[in-house]
């Protein structure tokens, strides 16, 4: 048994209602530890003053310089003493998960026998950035606590000025629009850089994201510093029997409405059977004996509404791969930027073409590291000196599906024009 | 020699999942074909070998306590088959190779109170940060402004009325970790920071305090004969980005830092390309421990979307469809001058044309 409560009144209002109460659980907790008891007392004194009490510090694990945050309380009487002394120190152990997140029972048990013992027993599954987070140790107890995560599999992720915790989705481990294998990808990748993970010396944080497909259910495009996002350059598959089923439920209105008339490059047509013209860049399929689908993939820009809408009817097509993108991250300092194509399509089929994904990050980040000033995020760097430069730089090629569209201005120094258009046409004969 | 008896960490990086995975999903890997939600809160995957698996997911509070971990590996165990995965909304999945497995787990679950939905066009969990509990820097808290929404939302997450997927966030300061969402809770400051001066020489390395606030606001000045920063007050946007650097330049403010909503983000590629979200309501107040002000925008907002929406549009596809005024007028919110853009850039987000709808 633990020592008494402090009331609670606040806190106590987020115990009722239908949704799981994390009150209830911290208070379950503090049945045991004081340390919790005493956490609950200094969030309600923040729900009571609206202010928050915890201030950072250094306490990291023997070997690494990142990967643990350090929470002391700045709730302190007139005399200096903390106002709840046992949860002085609400240090967070940040843990990276398995890709796709995928775990069995008798692991998480594990971890949880773990935290039991070494600290709150709080754990938040995930953070924003993919993390387990481990909340609430001491310092004392945070390398007691990672000693037994890393001998059980588990490794520290980023914090701070460092390559941070990636995230893939579930992909092809059961998702029928799985461009590339997602947990591989992502795991090849984020192992290669543990050392720029483990001991933070970059100019800022920077991030990895891994989504199957362009529905990018891993929110890179807006996230991560390098997204890689599936995607597909043949035809999109078909199966009539699927369609047919899928029609058959739901008819003509939702046929036209919701799947032709929402194609953004209106690249399907609804067409009786006999008027369809086949093509080696068009996939059809049949909707019943009489009307069929006739999707111009020249046109298609993957964007994978129709396939959502028709799951198995349609599906990427076989030649996978990844398209990478790069800049992405919220406000600070300049304001949201998207990640912009820098790789419009690139093989993740082999152990080579993972190589290849793994020099390009490591390339990116050496440019990162080399130019960005501090605090300056990859997207910040390329506002800053431009795309062009940043693309030189990697000897990356540049491509037209790098902008939506070519510049508006005139802005520009050309007399380099002829030199580059001979570039171009050397280019395009060896290739 | 304390150190050598120091443990040396093994960088084993990101675990394999394989020892984890659902032991259909390790047969089927990559060969799925297509997939069906028999009802909300399920999916239902066929491979093209035939295989069948179906995955039950759930809500839960993100931060949990060890019991409710272990209480989610119970039902695993008893109702399911051992294996789980979270998904990115920190909602739980419970996989099963039989349909008459289904039934019986989601009694248990819902028996042990945790609400299964969150999938196709529900209003999934909200995606949200550490707040009071455990931020160095935060406006308000997360967790219990996620449990007040989510309590009043439950039967949006139960159910799939939306026109399409509905994705909320929360943040704790303009940061804004909890990300870009249909509809996105984010703490707006109204004060600029309040110093103190006796602190900023000691705690802050004041130089790059100086570059990190975005509208040179920030100067070196000697304030009581100590070393300290300025604010030019007129120039500041009260982001809060100098506290993080600088703790003394407090930007908390328990009556003037209010809530914003914004709304429209979307990550997905599908129809529209990827779209930032807009700021729409503001001046709302931080009210723990049960945030009505927030609740009571975000269900009006909610409302007229499920009302007039279509179906497959993404918040961002109805305003897209219907316009800006008819989307202030059907929610009901105010459009006032601070909702016109005025960072750099801004002149894109100006109507260029002549399109009105009247």
């Amino acid at each position: 048994m633990a020592k008494q409560m402090h009331p609670t009144p606040m806190l106590d209002a987020l115990e009722s209602g239908p949704w799981p109460s994390f009150v209830t659980g911290l208070k379950r907790l503090a049945q045991d530890k004081d340390y919790v008891v005493d956490l609950l007392g200094q969030l309600e004194t923040s729900y009571r003053t609206r202010k928050g009490y915890w201030k950072g510090g250094t306490v990291g694990v023997f070997g690494y310089g990142g990967g643990i945050i350090p929470r002391f309380t700045e709730l302190k009487d007139e005399a200096g003493k903390p106002i709840f002394p046992d949860a002085a120190e609400f240090h967070t152990l940040r843990v990276m998960p398995p890709a796709g997140m995928h775990y069995n029972t008798d692991v998480l048990r594990q971890l949880c026998d773990i935290w039991e013992r070494h600290g709150s027993g709080l754990i938040a599954f995930h953070g924003q950035s993919g993390d387990i987070m481990f909340q609430g140790a001491t310092s004392e107890n945070v390398q007691k606590a990672f000693d037994e995560l890393n001998e059980l599999g588990f490794d520290l992720g980023g914090a701070g000025p460092a390559v941070r915790t990636s995230m893939s989705c579930v992909g092809a481990a059961r998702c029928e629009q799985s461009c590339y294998d997602e947990a591989t990808a992502h795991r090849t990748v984020i192992n290669s850089f543990l050392d720029d993970i483990h001991r933070p010396s970059l100019p800022y944080k920077f991030k990895f994201k891994f989504s199957g497909c362009p529905n990018d259910c891993m929110n890179s495009i807006q996230r991560a510093d390098m997204a890689v996002i599936g995607t597909w350059r043949d035809n999109i598959r078909t199966d009539d029997a699927l369609a047919k089923k899928w029609f058959a439920k739901h008819g003509m209105n939702e046929l036209v409405n919701d799947v032709v008339a929402r194609c953004p490059t209106k690249a399907i047509q609804l067409k009786e059977i006999k008027d369809l013209k086949p093509g080696a860049s068009v996939s059809t399929v049949a909707l019943n004996d009489t009307h069929a689908l006739e999707i111009e993939n020249r046109d298609c820009v993957r964007c994978m509404h129709c396939i959502n809408v028709m799951t198995g009817a349609l599906a990427p097509g076989k030649d996978k791969g990844a398209t990478v993108l790069v800049g992405g991250k919220r406000t600070l300092k300049i304001g949201d930027l998207m990640g912009t194509v820098v790789v419009p399509f690139m093989k993740l089929e082999s152990d080579e073409d993972r190589e290849k994904l793994v020099e390009l990050g490591q390339k990116i980040i050496d440019f990162f590291a080399e130019n960005a000033l501090e605090h300056e995020r990859t997207g910040e760097m390329i506002e800053r000196i431009g795309i062009v430069n940043f693309l030189e730089a990697l000897e990356i090629p540049i491509d037209p599906n790098m902008v939506s569209s070519p510049r508006t201005n005139p802005y520009v120094r050309m007399d380099g024009w002829d030199d580059e258009v001979a570039k171009m046409k050397a280019a395009k004969k060896v290739a | 020699m304390a150190q050598a008896q120091m443990r040396r960490a093994i960088e084993s990086g990101v675990p394999d999942n394989r020892p984890f995975l659902h032991p259909k999903f390790a047969a089927n890997y990559g060969n799925w074909k297509y997939h069906d939600r028999p009802r909300p809160g399920v999916l239902h995957h066929v491979s093209h070998t035939g295989d069948e698996v179906w995955s039950v997911r759930a809500g839960t509070q993100r931060q949990m306590d060890v019991a409710t971990i272990r209480k989610l590996c119970d039902i695993a165990d008893r109702f399911a088959e051992s294996h789980v995965r979270f998904t990115i909304r920190s909602n739980i999945e419970f996989m099963v190779s039989s349909a008459d497995k289904v039934a019986p787990l989601i009694a248990e679950l819902e028996k042990n109170g945790f609400p299964v939905g969150g999938t196709g066009n529900s209003v999934s969990m909200i995606a949200h940060t550490q707040g009071w509990l455990h931020c160095d820097i935060p406006g308000t808290d997360a967790s219990g402004a996620v449990k007040a929404l989510m309590d009043e939302l439950i039967d949006e997450f139960r159910s799939e009325q939306m026109p399409n997927r509905v994705h909320l966030s929360t943040s704790c300061c303009e940061i804004n970790c909890g990300g870009q969402a249909d509809i996105a809770i984010i703490i707006q400051h109204t004060k600029p920071p309040v110093i103190n001066h006796d602190l900023v020489a000691n705690v802050c390395e004041r130089p790059a305090v100086v570059a990190r606030c975005p509208v040179a606001a920030i100067r070196p000045a000697l304030v009581n004969g100590k070393p300290s920063l300025e604010v030019d007050e007129k120039k500041c946007i009260c982001c809060g980005a100098c506290y993080p650097p600088c703790p003394p330049m407090q930007i908390n403010d328990p009556e003037h830092s209010k809530f914003a909503i914004w709304v429209g983000g979307k990550n997905s590629n599908a129809r529209a390309k990827p779209t930032f979200m807009k700021m729409v309501a503001a001046g709302i107040p931080n009210n723990p421990p049960r945030w009505p002000e927030v609740s009571a925008v975000v269900k009006q907002i909610l409302a007229a979307y499920k009302a007039d929406a279509r179906s497959w549009e993404r918040l961002s596809d109805w305003v897209e469809r219907i316009g800006w005024p008819r989307f202030f007028e059907k929610t009901g919110l105010p459009f006032t001058k601070y909702l016109i853009d005025d960072w750099r850039g801004a002149r894109v987000n100006l109507n260029a044309s002549a399109h009105i709808r009247f």
